[in-house]
Parts: C-alpha cells; sequence; structure tokens
C-alpha cells in the first residue's frame, strides 16, 4: 500500500495547572489557535479535525468531543479519540493516518482535559471506570491497581523505591526548563520517600497531579509541508497495541503491549536497534515507575535494566538517551487528554530545535514519544525524524 | 493565556450533581458466578482447546475465540500475585488503617502470562511488602447475597 510522507508543522500549548479559570473550549481554543500559529496557517486552510478528550465525566458532560470539538470543529471532518491515557497519542496515529491514506491534507488536534472541575477531589470521578460487578463493589481508588504494578515490577526485577524516586526527581529537575509545567521542582530522592503514602508503594511524589491543560498540533500531507515550514518533523513510524484488559489476571510487571507498540512502530520506521537509533524519548510517566517500566517494553533498556542506566545518566537532558525533557507528567501535570500531546510536542520541538531551554544538550534526529492508558493495558508510540 | 485560579470561588460556578442510577443485568457469566458466592463457591469456566480456566467465568475463550464449554469449580485458594495498602479513600480522604488489597492468582501454572485470579482485600494487620507468593484462603461472609462482597477478605494461611 502506498502510504503518504506525514509531518507535523505547528503545535500549542497551554499552561498545565491546578486549575484554570476557562472552559474547556476556552483553554483548547488557545492550544489550537498557538497551533495555527506556529505552523502559519488558519482554521480555513484545515480540513480535519481530531478531537482528543478522555474522560466524559471530568467535564460532566457525554459527548465530550462535540463539546470541545467547537474550538475548531465546525463544519470539519470531525472525529473524536478516546484511549484513556494513551488518548493524546492515539489521536497522533489518527491524524497520521487520515493523512497517510490520502483522505485529509491538514489535520488540526485538539487536546484537552479540565480535572478541577470534579467534586470532592477528581479521583472520586474513576469510581465509575470499574467493572459494575466483580470490582466497584470493593470501592477502589485508581492509584490501587498502578500501586499493585509497581510493587510487581520491583518484586520481579528487584528493583528498590529509591531507585523509582529517581525519576521524580529527573523529571520535575527537567520541568524547571519547561514554562508550562505545574510540578517543577529541585527535589531529593529522600523528598519522594518522606512524601505522604497514598497507596504504598505509591508516595505523593511518585505520582504526577491532576491539572487542567489543553495541547494541540497541525498534521500535514507531507509534500505540502514544506509551503509552511523548512523544518517538517516528519512522523515515521507509528504502532499501537492493548493487552488483556482483565488486569486481574495477567502478569504486570512487563508490559508486552507495550513492546508490541513499539516493534510495529520500529518497523515502519526501519529501526532494529532501538538503544542506538533514537536520541531522545518521552516515554508517558503518569507515576514515576512506569517510565522505567515503560523504556523496558520500548526494548531501550533490558527488562529489569532500566533503573540501573538511570543512575548511570543515560536518560538525563545530557546523557545519551535523554528521557522527558519536559519534564513529563511528573513534572507538568497530567491533563489525561492533552498529557499524551505533551508528549508529542516535546519530541516534535526537540526535533525542531526549537524546544528553548528544554532543548536537550546532544543534536538529536530521531526521537519517540509513548503514551499508555485505558485501564492499564493500552499503548501508542509515535516515532518522529528530523 | 489561560488563568490559574487557587480556588474555583475565584471564578463564577455552577454546581450540579450527576444523578444516574443503574441495574445491571449480571449476564451469563456473571450470573452464574454470584450465585455460586452466595452458595460459598467460587465458578470459573473452562476451554476445552486451549484448557484455560477463566475466573472470574467468560462464555468465551479470548484465544481460541470460540464459546468456552465447562463450569468448573476453583478452590478458594490461591497466591498472592501481587498487592498494595491503600492509606486514602476513592474520595482521596485519608484513612485511618491502612486498606490492602491484592490480586489473587487462583491456579493456573506459575509462568502463566494470563492466569485465573480475583481482585480481593487481604485480611487484618500485615506486612504488605512481604505479601508477593503468600498462600491465601477466602474468609466467606455468614450472610450471603451473591455478590463480590460474599468473601469479607483472602486471609494469610502461610508464612
Amino acid at each position: 500500500m502506498m502510504l503518504r510522507k506525514v509531518a507535523i508543522v505547528g503545535a500549542g500549548l497551554t499552561l498545565f495547572r491546578r486549575r484554570l479559570k476557562e472552559t474547556p473550549q476556552e483553554m483548547a481554543w488557545e492550544a489550537a489557535r498557538k497551533a495555527l500559529d506556529e505552523a502559519g496557517l488558519e482554521l480555513k486552510d484545515i480540513d480535519c479535525v481530531i478531537t482528543s478528550a478522555a474522560l466524559d465525566a471530568y467535564d460532566g458532560v457525554h459527548m465530550r468531543g462535540e463539546h470541545i470539538a467547537h474550538s475548531g470543529g465546525v463544519r470539519k471532518t470531525v472525529s473524536r479519540v478516546y484511549a484513556g491515557g494513551a488518548t493524546g497519542g492515539m489521536a497522533t496515529i489518527s491524524a497520521w493516518y487520515h493523512v497517510a491514506s490520502g483522505l485529509c491534507d491538514k489535520v488540526l488536534v485538539i487536546g484537552e482535559e479540565k480535572m478541577s472541575h470534579a467534586l470532592p477531589h477528581p479521583q472520586s470521578v474513576f469510581r465509575y471506570i470499574w467493572d459494575p460487578i466483580t470490582e466497584k463493589p470493593l470501592n477502589p481508588n485508581l492509584i490501587w491497581i498502578f500501586a499493585m504494578e509497581m510493587y510487581r515490577y520491583m518484586k520481579t526485577y528487584n528493583v528498590s523505591k529509591e531507585e523509582i524516586a529517581l525519576v521524580s526527581v529527573k523529571n520535575k529537575r527537567n520541568a524547571l526548563n519547561n514554562p508550562y509545567a505545574q510540578a517543577a521542582a529541585n527535589i531529593t530522592v529522600d523528598d519522594v520517600l518522606n512524601s505522604e503514602v497514598l497507596v504504598w508503594p505509591v508516595n505523593r511524589l511518585d505520582v504526577s497531579p491532576v491539572s487542567d491543560g489543553a495541547g494541540a498540533i497541525v498534521v500535514v500531507n507531507g509534500d505540502v509541508a514544506r509551503q509552511f515550514t523548512d523544518t517538517p518533523v516528519w512522523i515515521v513510524g507509528v504502532g499501537w497495541n492493548m493487552d488483556n484488559p482483565q488486569w486481574s489476571n495477567r502478569e504486570l510487571a512487563y508490559a508486552r503491549y507495550v513492546e508490541e507498540s513499539a516493534m510495529m512502530a520500529y518497523k515502519m520506521a526501519k529501526i532494529e536497534r532501538p538503544d542506538k537509533e533514537i536520541d531522545v524519548i518521552e516515554p508517558h510517566d503518569p507515576f514515576d515507575y512506569k517510565e522505567l517500566h515503560h523504556i523496558e517494553g520500548l526494548k531501550i533498556a533490558k527488562r529489569g535494566e532500566a533503573p540501573k542506566l538511570l543512575k548511570e545518566g543515560v536518560f538525563d537532558l545530557d546523557g545519551d538517551i535523554p528521557s522527558s525533557p519536559s519534564g513529563g507528567l511528573m513534572g507538568c501535570g497530567n491533563p489525561i487528554g492533552a498529557s499524551g500531546l505533551l508528549k508529542v510536542i516535546s519530541i516534535y520541538w526537540q526535533l525542531k530545535g526549537i524546544a528553548g531551554r528544554m532543548q536537550v544538550k546532544k543534536p538529536v534526529y530521531t526521537g519517540l514519544a509513548q503514551n499508555w492508558g485505558d485501564l492499564m493495558q493500552m499503548s501508542a508510540v509515535v516515532i518522529m525524524r528530523r | 493565556m489561560v488563568t490559574p485560579i487557587k480556588k474555583s470561588e475565584e471564578a463564577v460556578t455552577i454546581r450540579y450533581k450527576l444523578e444516574a442510577y443503574y441495574s445491571f443485568s449480571a449476564g451469563i457469566a456473571y450470573t452464574k458466578f454470584l450465585n455460586g458466592l452466595k452458595e460459598g463457591k467460587i465458578i470459573g469456566r473452562k476451554c476445552y482447546r486451549c484448557g484455560r480456566v477463566y475466573v472470574p467465568p467468560r462464555m468465551y475463550c479470548d484465544d481460541c475465540f470460540r464459546p468456552t464449554d465447562e463450569w468448573v469449580e476453583v478452590r478458594d485458594e490461591g497466591v498472592i500475585e501481587t498487592a498494595s495498602a491503600s492509606y486514602i479513600s476513592w474520595t482521596r480522604d485519608r484513612l485511618e488503617e491502612p486498606e490492602v488489597i491484592a490480586v489473587i492468582r487462583l491456579g493456573g501454572r506459575e509462568k502463566d502470562w494470563i492466569f485465573p485470579g480475583l481482585f480481593h482485600r487481604i485480611c487484618g494487620k500485615v506486612d504488605v511488602d512481604r505479601l508477593i507468593g503468600k498462600k491465601v484462603k477466602a474468609v466467606w461472609r455468614e450472610k450471603r447475597e451473591g455478590s463480590i462482597n460474599d468473601i469479607e477478605c483472602f486471609k494469610v494461611v502461610e508464612g
């Protein structure tokens, strides 16, 4: 099958904050306007729009896709993507196939999540994601299952809480360079270990904060990309995969669905040695252990060895494979429908060389953004090249 | 530029509560499962083609994509696959005593990626960081009504 080349030519983010005054549409509009401005395009130039919106319950409005599609989608070919935390990555992949297939020429992806609406705490909305018969009667909170995955990962590969906390330290430090970040800080491993225990082994500083924020990108047909920029960033590989959603019936220590999504993207991008051929990465990090878990699933480290590479500085801003140079979700916050786009946008800006103070030290040619979501079984990978 | 605020009171706000009540049909597999719990039994479903046992039961096999074949009762004893201890409620309020929960593997071979299992509470005070691999047994409530809560919790039975 002949696929058209696809490029990203513009991106925009709002501030990520615990509570923003704006409505979801107003936040989404700001991100969309910024992305169009960076691309040098107007809304009339856009033929298709993808909305990236996660839980309907956050806005308290069903059909949230349409609700935010107002900010750019009127009289366009609009579709909504929802894959939990992987929503932004899947929305980017959706834009890719809208263009690669020849169906659309210029696609605007708009992502948003406004978590602060929900009372008494945004966490309570997650009460309605469980199986109503086998799980809901036990009154689970969302962190439970991730805490259990973290413990299984720690036990299987003999990884300590101290080693995992280093991700939090790194990402919050990286976020100091990110003007959009909500949770930037200079902290130590002890700060993480001494922070409030939420659900053992997850402490407060092991988890990204809830957040309001929006992001947008412009994705175009490669044949016309150079009309808008001298430096398009090409989407050269995409992959996605879902494991068994019955999370209480499967091994949690290793994310085989992340591996399968990565292998699909590597094949398309003709990458054989991801640890040698990828210069900068943004693995999904709503929890600090997830960054390590995903780096292993992406086959950038062997199983159980990501903590060792982290300690050696491989994933630092000046390391061999800088990881989460934006500060990731640990440093920026996690407005779900937008946070996947943050990951994609970070790599796009890095490859374009316009990441400002976030720009990593070494020259970068190939980058990878990965998202993780649904309950805990979905992975989306986007590989970009300049 | 968006406007960060500290409290919702700093914006004009409209408050409302969503109200929705549901009456879920438990379906074919879960009806049998819930009726089994009422009798103090954990009921699974077996696929003859691949030999996999599903707990909770399913009417079709994920892998073979054909109907599963037989109801099976599994023992109410298993091994802890993983666990955690929650110090917060679902509304993120602080709990006095942590609630310990676990994934319990109810059979299958040790190396199986997919296994019959349940997500449930662990009884009493335990060292959560030593739970993986421990044997546990279901503690049943006296009065059972056909709910996952007919099992009060799983109790550690071996050091």
